[in-house]
Parts: C-alpha cells; structure tokens; sequence
C-alpha cells in the first residue's frame, strides 16, 4: 500500500507570528484584545457558518424547521393580542402591531443575553484544541439569533398585512438602531461569556434579570398607558431605549433624540464594560474551561 | 528545508488554577470579600503549576521530542505552544503557521455532518472556496467515509472518527506541527497508511514538536529531547544520550551509530 499526499494543501500565506507574553500592563492586554477583534472579523465567514448550522442543527429533522418559532411567536401575539386589546380597552389596529413588534424585538435581545451567557463555555471544546479569537463566538450568536429574528420577522408582516396598516418607507430608520443592536450584542457576547465562563452562577441570575425586566419595560404594555407626567417609570432602563430605536421607526414614528442618546450612552457604557473585562480576562479564558 | 519558521520560549510558567465550588460562584466570591476574606482566599488558591521555568530555542529544522511520565506537562507545553493557554509568566514568541494535533476530536462537533466538520475548519484555516473543495475531496478519499460524509459524526464508528479526525488535521501542512501521541495510535489496517501520510507532513515541516511515550519515534524522527518532569526541563540533549539517562540504559533495539 503506497499512500503519497503529493499535493497537500498548503496555502500561501505570509508566516503569522505570535507573541504570548505574561505581562499585567494594561496596554499589551488593549494590543491583544485588540488583535482578538481584528483576528474574530476575518474570520467572519467561520461566525457565518457557525451560526447558520446552529439554527440547522437546532431544527435538524424538525418538519418546518425554524419556522415552528414563527409558528409560535405568531399564535402568543395573536392571542395575547387580541385578549389585551380587550381588557385594556384598546383599539386592535393599534395594540396587535406594538405587541408583535415589541414581542419579536424582545426575543432577540432577551435571546442574545440568555445565550451570551453560554456564548463561550458551549464552545469549550474549540477553545481548548485550537486558538481561536473569542470575537468569533460573539459574533457567532449574533449570526444565530439574527436568523430566528429573520424567521419571526413573518409574524410582524403578517400582522401588517392583515391589518393594512404599513410604515412606509419610514422603517429605514431603524436602520441606526439595527447597527447599534450589532454593536451592543457583540459586547454582551464578550462580556456575558467571559464573566459566566468565571462564575458558573451568573446565567441563572441573568435569567431572572431579564424576567423582571420583561415586565418593567413596556412591551406587553405601552408606554402611553404610563398616563402623563409618568415618563420618569422608563428613565434609567436600558431596555426601553435599546428597544425603542428600533421598535419607533419599525412603528411609523420617530425614536426622539432624548432616547437615542440615552441608547447610546447605555451602549458605550456596555462596551466600555465588555472591553475592561474582556481584556483583563481574555488571556485567563482557556483556563476557565 | 529553509524557511524562518521559530519558536522561542523564555522562563515560561503555566499555572492552573483550581476552582472548587465556591470560588466558581460570584455569590460566594462576593459575600467573602464583604466578610474580608478575598485576600486571604487568593493567596490560598490552590493552583497547580503545570509548567515552570521553561526556556529553548528552536529554528527551521529542528525536531524536538518531548518525553516525562504522566502530568510531567508536555500536552500543557504543546497547548502553549499552539497559543492556547497563556503564559502566567515568561514568554513564548512562534513565527510560522502552527497546527497542533493534540486530540482525536480537535474541536469537531459531533452533531455535524463529517462535510460540515471539513467546512468549519476550512474555513477556521481561511482557505478559499476551491481550497476547502480540494480540503474535502482530500479527506474523503484518506478517510475512506463514502455516504458517512452527509451523516453526523456522532453516528460514526470510532475507527471512523479517529479517521476523519486523522485526515482532517493531517491535511494542511503548516510550518511548525506540534504533535502529541495518539497520532501514533489507531488500528493496524489503518497504521501503516497513517503513517505514510504523516511522515510525508513531519518531512514537509519545518519544525516538528513531537511529545511521546514511544522511545523508537523519538529517536527515529528527533535531533533533541527535552525530557520534563514535574513542569521543570529535566533534561536537554541529543536523542541518544537523553533517552540513554531516561530509560537508565541505551536505546535496546536501534543502538544510534556513534556521531551521527
């Protein structure tokens, strides 16, 4: 038996070089965090797959496939719907398309948090063979939840459609909003999977976080039912800000300037954060495992 | 062979740390540190120190064997090397492309199909389209995988996975291949074949790492032994004076001519 590889592949490449130092300064962990994000966007067609044979693998064998979440998301708010729009006296062409938007909208972000929390530990053993920048798990789970929010975009259409009732040309401004929402999932996928690869009992408590938050932001419930003079309830939570530059537009209204600033500062604190950790622990991470 | 492929190692240290139960949890973490009991807990943080005060040099050309007992750190060394784990002190600097083989596995999920396994680390390599197509037409015929090749690894015989895992890590020739022992394992059918192959990548690198319990490799495919015990550098030689201190009598069935 004679086996011969003639032509092995062996990609042209210029020799990477790699340069691990123990070092506590705090500008070589900047550099190296730093190369961890150059390094994770180069590989984003790795992210790509990886996040597409998730939902593949999720759904493996499953007759309709991702299709099953649209499914569900659609029956939750047109029952919801129509039951809300009863008690609360409010007219149904005008609660239906706030609750399926806000709902669809919240299960992204409420679905990058949860799994921001495992974003890092799940994949331990890619962590452990190869070297491998962690920026490319974040943007893994960004790609995973994109794609189910693709999925359920089809309830909000369908509630539109039957409805009648169209924003316009006026959705692309929640184009800003979009981008930020990349942004600000990519740092809660570095953050939340270091911090949770530390301490094992984060995720639960993130959980319930997210619970309480669910009630308090409106989502179920709008904010005009606050009744004047009340605002101040939505000042200081994250969530209705975040939520609102996307959800306004997608609404046919304007986010105000007073919400976007206040998303932005939200979101340059969440990366400040997400960066202090990830550069005190990137280096720590593979011990973790 | 020439080419500017280096590894440079400089009173390298790893240590782990173990976490038991209570420091894995921020509760514990933080209701210490309120009772001002965190310094003391760091202190007392069991680690073990898998590495310690390691230094070497290796250039194009080199073949580097690794022997020790069990837990004397020589995956631990291959893992830093690969940049997997980070040096707690010291430093490491690696010029050239790296592939490490360390387990069977390497990172492949077993919930996805083998061609979607070879397309992850295609694209892990950053090849190209026609690249990961010549990838898998590679590793289909090595592996021998016929239809397996749409059906998930999970399902895989485990001759069959420790095949795919073989072709798949012995498929792209890097410039440094840090190399740990199960390579040398598997079935005999598929030894000898393995073997061809994996001769033809050591012979294509330009610096081979090889860590191994089996003493005929290492004097076959190395021009130095590092021999570690306990993380510390126990010995630094020549394969055949190394192994002779080792084993506490020469090489029994292939005595090295003298100055070779």
């Amino acid at each position: 038996m004679s086996i011969t590889v003639p032509d092995r592949l062996r990609p042209e490449r210029a020799s990477p070089r790699l340069e691990l130092q123990a070092g506590h300064s705090g500008a070589v962990r900047a550099r190296m965090l730093g190369q961890d994000l150059v390094q994770g966007a180069r590989l984003w067609r790795l992210a790509l797959t990886l996040g597409w044979l998730d939902i593949k693998l999720r759904y493996r064998g499953s007759l309709l496939g991702p299709f099953w979440l649209t499914l569900s998301t659609g029956a939750m708010v047109g029952t919801l719907g129509v039951l809300y729009a009863t008690l609360w006296q409010l007219p149904v062409t005008e609660y239906l398309p706030f609750l399926a938007l806000s709902q669809v909208l919240w299960t992204f972000i409420a679905s990058v948090i949860s799994e921001g929390c495992t974003g890092f530990t799940s994949a331990d053993s890619i962590i452990r063979s190869v070297r491998m920048p962690f920026f490319v798990h974040a943007q893994r789970l960004i790609v995973r939840n994109a794609l189910v929010l693709g999925h359920n975009i089809l309830v909000i259409v369908a509630v539109y459609a039957v409805l009648r009732v169209w924003p316009g040309w006026w959705v692309v401004f929640a184009l800003p909003g979009l981008a930020l929402w990349v942004v600000d999932g990519l740092a809660i996928g570095m953050l939340l999977g270091a911090v949770c690869a530390r301490f094992r009992d984060i995720p639960p408590i993130v959980g319930s976080l997210m619970q309480i938050a669910f009630f308090v932001t409106p989502i179920i419930w709008t904010p005009k039912q606050l009744g004047p003079g009340r605002n101040w309830m939505l000042l200081g939570n994250p969530f209705f800000d975040v939520l609102e530059v996307v959800r306004a537009p997608l609404l046919g209204l304007a986010a105000g300037s007073h919400v976007w600033i206040a998303a932005l500062v939200f979101s340059g604190a969440l990366c400040a954060a997400s960066w202090l950790f990830m550069s005190f622990a990137r280096s720590r991470i593979a011990f973790w495992m | 062979m020439q080419g500017n492929a280096r590894i440079d190692v400089a009173g390298l240290s790893v240590f782990f740390p173990l976490y038991h139960g209570n420091s894995r949890s921020l509760k514990k973490t933080v209701f210490a540190a309120a009772a001002g009991k965190l310094a003391q807990d760091r202190n007392r943080r069991v680690v073990v120190q898998a590495l310690r005060d390691i230094s070497f040099t290796l250039r194009a050309g080199d073949r580097l064997g690794l022997i020790g007992g069990n837990g004397a750190g020589k995956t631990t060394l291959l893992r830093t090397l690969a940049g997997i784990y980070e040096p707690v002190m010291g430093r490491i600097a690696v010029t050239g492309s790296v592939h490490a083989l360390l387990d069977p596995q390497l990172g492949m999920n077993p919930d996805l199909s083998g061609r979607e396994n070879i397309l992850l680390r295609g694209l892990y390599n950053g090849l190209s389209r026609p690249e990961i197509a010549r990838l898998e037409e590679d590793v289909r015929a090595f592996a021998e995988l016929g239809d397996f090749m749409e059906l998930p690894v999970r399902i895989y015989s485990a001759g069959m996975v420790v095949r795919l895992g073989f072709a798949l890590a012995t498929a792209i020739q890097p410039q440094i291949l840090l190399m740990d022992e199960w390579f040398m394992a598997g079935d005999a059918e598929f030894r000898d074949k393995a073997r061809a192959r994996l001769e033809g990548m050591v012979r294509g690198a330009e610096i081979l790492v090889l860590s191994t319990h089996m003493m005929d490799v290492i004097a076959d495919w190395c021009d130095r032994v590092l021999w570690l015990d306990q993380g510390r550098i126990r010995d630094d030689g020549r394969p055949v004076e190394v192994l002779h201190r080792y084993l506490g009598h020469p090489l029994p069935e292939k005595p090295e001519p003298v100055g070779a």
